[in-house]
């Protein structure tokens, strides 16, 4: 591969590239949509061990629930919700991009804004409905 | 030094043609997980404090079980074409890439396989 080496002797301009810029909430976003999409793939693990404990019987079912309903269980349970709620809506943006829509200062700051309140705001209805509207304070 | 021109270099070393599938494939999934997701977070909180073999017969029956394949079917093709490109953006060592990229593979059948066979078991009631 060496003849693909193509000699330069015109230094170009480099474009500025992280370290240059001021932090962006953009960029948080676009980082945190990698981290809980890698969070989320993690977390298949315990949507499928809860498959399979219900498929295995009522034993493997009270261990799942045990474990679940423990303190250190409920919060990788809402650390998962709040991934799921964010990567849900890092994606919605993403998709909107892809129509060449929102991409201006103004509507991409806004939208990382959106993403990030509106998980969190997601994230706590979803655990107001389990605990006062179904049945999560008694599992 | 060459004389062949930028262009004769790299004529045949081109496309595949298909290098789009993947970014294709990732919207497909995204577009599908967003219904699904939904469906399976309201399943999921109904299915709260339910003792185990009402969830059981709920997750088998017929309409949940066959939401709950696509779900897992849509999640697990997504993620695992999610993780291949965090893989391929920071693993630079090609020997362990090509493993990490097995792995991703081998641990994305696995998981929704385990779960999919779960939720047939519970539909086929054995």
């Amino acid at each position: 591969m060496a003849e693909t080496k193509i000699p330069s002797p015109v230094h170009r301009p480099l474009s500025p590239h992280l370290s240059i810029y001021r932090w962006p909430i953009t960029m948080t976003m676009s980082i945190a949509h990698r981290i809980t999409g890698s969070g989320l793939y993690f977390g298949t693990l315990l949507l499928a061990w809860w498959l399979v404990a219900v498929a295995s019987g009522p034993n493997a079912f009270a261990t799942f629930q045990a474990v679940a309903s423990s303190f250190i269980g409920r919060l990788v349970l809402f650390g998962y919700t709040w991934a799921l709620t964010h990567h849900m809506l890092g994606g919605v943006r993403h998709l909107i991009w892809d129509t060449i829509h929102g991409l201006d200062p103004g509507d991409r700051e806004w939208l990382a804004r959106a993403t990030l309140f509106g998980s969190i705001a997601l994230t706590i209805v979803l655990w107001i409905v389990a605990y006062f509207f179904t049945g999560g304070l008694r599992s | 030094m060459t004389m062949r021109t930028p262009l004769g270099r790299v004529r045949g070393l081109g496309s595949a043609k298909s290098g789009t599938e993947h970014f294709w494939r990732q919207r497909l999934t995204a577009v599908a997980n967003i219904p699904l997701v939904i469906a399976g977070v309201v399943i999921v909180l109904s299915l709260l404090g339910r003792n185990h073999a009402a969830t059981a017969q709920i997750l088998g029956s017929p309409l949940i079980a066959i939401v709950m394949l696509l779900f897992v079917f849509s999640v697990v093709y997504h993620m695992r074409i999610g993780m291949q490109v965090v893989i391929e953006d920071y693993v630079h060592e090609e020997k362990l890439k090509l493993v990490l990229l097995m792995l991703n593979t081998f641990y994305a059948v696995a998981v929704g396989l385990a779960a999919a066979f779960a939720i047939l078991k519970l539909s086929f009631g054995v």
